[in-house]
């Protein structure tokens, strides 16, 4: 019989493909029940009250859709930044991110969470310009959250079919923010948009939030990213996930209702 | 209460079939222990990997992460993936993130040995 042990550390970077005695960014953890870390499963997705200028459109009625539901090239992509200089702690970063979560986006997208915190089985939603007045609507779902981390799924029809975990850890004597998202594009459309620079600017979304949550703690951050293909190989099974498409369907909804397109407010 | 270690224990459970016996938590710590495992079970050509879940203590969203990464490897080599000793809770965690409709779940060994077989 083989055995092999792997014991979490001190974090060494967000490459994957290290050794996990030495990759522990949400490995070595102060954790709570797992029962109440964990979201109970949902079958179709509810949304709370959201204000009256938010698009609310592809979220309700939708099911979760994870890497494995979608339809692209599988990634993982890690976004780190160091809170150099800042006395604050992984789970007091963590609280912070949790409370002000949508406040730490770049301009031209907005979080509206009608709940008070990230908590698990919370639902959130995406408004996120496309240019041109054109706004996609989605959202994401909170299924899990422990005071160092917590991580969305996204629902069928996002641009991504994907998990993306948000937490801190410390690294060389400082507090370091992570993004961590496993992905694949969820149609053959959103797979085409992501070719043409949709990675970039998913990239450069969340680097902004990184950027902007260590000006938070009074940190001027440099994040770092770091992009593995997990699998090359496209889930052409899941091509019909087309007839779930957020863009799609929010461009047709804005052609629908052009004076409402007008009416919201601007960044 | 800080998170233990991972252990993996690599060991034949039927012709063309290994087991994983894991113990302790599954966290993205896990990765190399859990790939490695992964590596040894294969090795003999095994068609169908076993994760027996009964020693599991604690498993964060890193760990079903490490699950998905795991399964796309597994699948990519033609292989399957069942589970087995998964608590209810578990079982809810798998449903909710999807990953029961590629990972086949059995409640012991005996009944994935079963569906190896049929």
């Amino acid at each position: 019989m083989n055995q092999l042990h792997s014991t979490p550390t001190e974090g060494t970077g967000p490459d994957p493909t290290v050794s996990s005695a030495g990759a522990a960014p949400a490995g070595q953890r102060v954790r709570g029940s797992s029962e109440a870390n964990w979201s109970q499963p949902v079958d179709r997705l509810t949304l709370g009250r959201v204000p009256a200028e938010a698009i609310n459109l592809n979220v309700t009625g939708k099911r979760l859709s994870g890497p494995l539901q979608g339809f692209g090239q599988l990634w993982q992509k890690t976004y780190r930044v160091r809170l150099d200089g800042a006395t604050v702690s992984p789970q007091e970063v963590v609280a912070v991110w949790k409370r002000e979560f949508g406040s730490f986006w770049p301009k031209g997208a907005r979080f509206y969470a009608p709940f008070a915190e990230i908590a698990p089985g919370e639902v959130g939603l995406i408004n996120q310009d496309l240019g041109g007045r054109q706004v996609l609507s989605t959202g994401v779902m909170v299924i899990y959250a422990d005071d160092v981390s917590f991580t969305f799924m996204t629902p069928e029809g996002h641009v991504f079919a994907s998990m993306i975990t948000f937490s801190a850890d410390v690294e060389g004597g400082a507090t370091v923010a992570q993004v961590q998202a496993l992905l694949r594009a969820s149609d053959p459309f959103y797979e085409v948009m992501l070719m043409a620079g949709g990675h970039n600017r998913e990239n450069i979304h969340w680097q902004g939030t990184l950027v902007n949550l260590a000006a938070r703690f009074g940190v001027e951050g440099a994040p770092t990213v770091s992009q593995v293909c997990i699998d090359r190989n496209r889930q052409w099974r899941h091509v019909s996930n087309i007839r779930h498409n957020a863009a799609i369907r929010s461009g047709l909804w804005s052609i629908a209702h052009p004076m409402r397109m007008f009416r919201r407010p601007k960044d | 209460m800080t998170t233990g270690t991972t252990l993996a224990e690599v060991r034949p459970l039927a012709a063309g079939a290994s087991a994983i016996t894991i113990r302790g938590d599954v966290t993205s710590a896990s990765e190399s222990a859990l790939m490695e495992a992964y590596g040894l079970a294969s090795a003999d050509g095994a068609n169908v990997i076993v994760l027996d879940f009964r020693g599991l203590d604690y498993m964060n969203s890193g760990g079903i992460g490490l699950l998905v990464t795991l399964l796309v490897r597994i699948q990519r080599q033609g292989q399957r993936l069942m589970a087995v000793g998964l608590s209810d809770h578990y079982r809810q965690i798998l449903a909710l993130t999807r990953l029961d409709e590629a990972i086949g779940i059995f409640d012991d060994e005996a009944a994935a040995v079963a569906a190896i077989s049929a």
